[in-house]
């Protein structure tokens, strides 16, 4: 499931589809993927200043400024939580930059707690 | 190298954009990652300033061998109080913009973290100036000091 190196623990998409039970919205042929990390956050400015390359993002917000941070923060991807939806509009410049995107219907506290069960850490 | 993008007011769907090709092209030249990294958030808060709260502005890149320089320029209503404005959690920003997850308060005081040099002026009315110095580790000055946008 989770693979440590040292203090890093990686995961991949799928498993964090499996483990939140979430739904692919884009980026299906990329859940071999891996991330290094997890942030959980709904402002924009701390998911901007708290996050390291190759993390998960985890976030209620359903605006395409997140899609326009994780890009410039270096997200793997981009999971929205609360059961919210993306709009089209972020959805198109996610596939545009490459950007998976899913949705659980878990809380965002209840995520990064099941994520942080299987090796996921924040650093 | 020296570039300048316009920002408008109230846009966001093209919010961020500047911020955006400002990493690209100081990846291009080769700054170092931590520069790189503290000029995307000054950047995009910068940027998102000038939309949130301005009719329009500009951003300007001023990219040195040894630093990064950020300008931001807007027409806009000015800050009455800037000392209260770097304060972490003061906000105007009004109720539809907090619930796009802006407005917490931490768009200066980022920038203010992420900038060795940092000054701000402005005029209420009028519009705001900030410019940021951003030194690269390795070969840049280390100094903290606050400095005139004009």
């Amino acid at each position: 499931m989770s693979c440590f190196l040292g203090q890093v623990s990686f995961i991949k998409l799928k498993d964090v589809k499996d483990i939140l039970g979430a739904e692919v919205i884009i980026g299906k042929e990329m859940l071999d993927t891996e991330v290094s990390s997890g942030f959980g956050c709904d402002l924009i400015s701390d998911s901007l200043c708290f996050t390291k390359p190759g993390c998960l993002l985890l976030t209620g917000l359903t605006n395409i400024q997140i899609v326009r941070v994780a890009e410039m923060i270096e997200a793997r991807a981009i999971v929205f939580v609360r059961g919210k939806k993306p709009g089209k509009g972020i959805i198109i410049m996610a596939e545009e930059k490459k950007i998976p995107l899913m949705v659980t219907g878990r809380f965002l506290f209840e995520s990064c707690g099941l994520l942080y069960q299987k090796g996921l850490r924040s650093f | 190298m020296k570039m300048e993008f316009n920002v408008k007011g109230m846009d966001f769907t093209r919010a961020g954009e500047a911020a955006a090709r400002i990493k690209k092209a100081l990846q291009m030249v080769g700054m170092e990652v931590e520069t790189i990294k503290k000029a995307v958030v000054v950047s995009y808060e910068a940027e998102l300033n000038i939309v949130i709260h301005a009719r329009q502005g500009t951003l300007t890149l001023l990219v040195h061998p040894d630093q990064v320089e950020i300008l931001a320029s807007d027409e806009g209503p000015g800050i009455p109080d800037i000392s209260l404005a770097m304060q972490e959690g003061f906000s105007t920003a009004p109720p539809q913009i907090r619930k796009m997850g802006f407005g917490a308060g931490m768009g200066l005081p980022n920038i203010s973290r992420c900038s060795d040099v940092l000054g701000i002026e402005s005029d209420v009315g009028v519009g705001t100036e900030l410019k940021a110095v951003i030194f690269n580790r390795t070969s840049g000055e280390k100094s903290c000091r606050n400095i005139s946008t004009r």
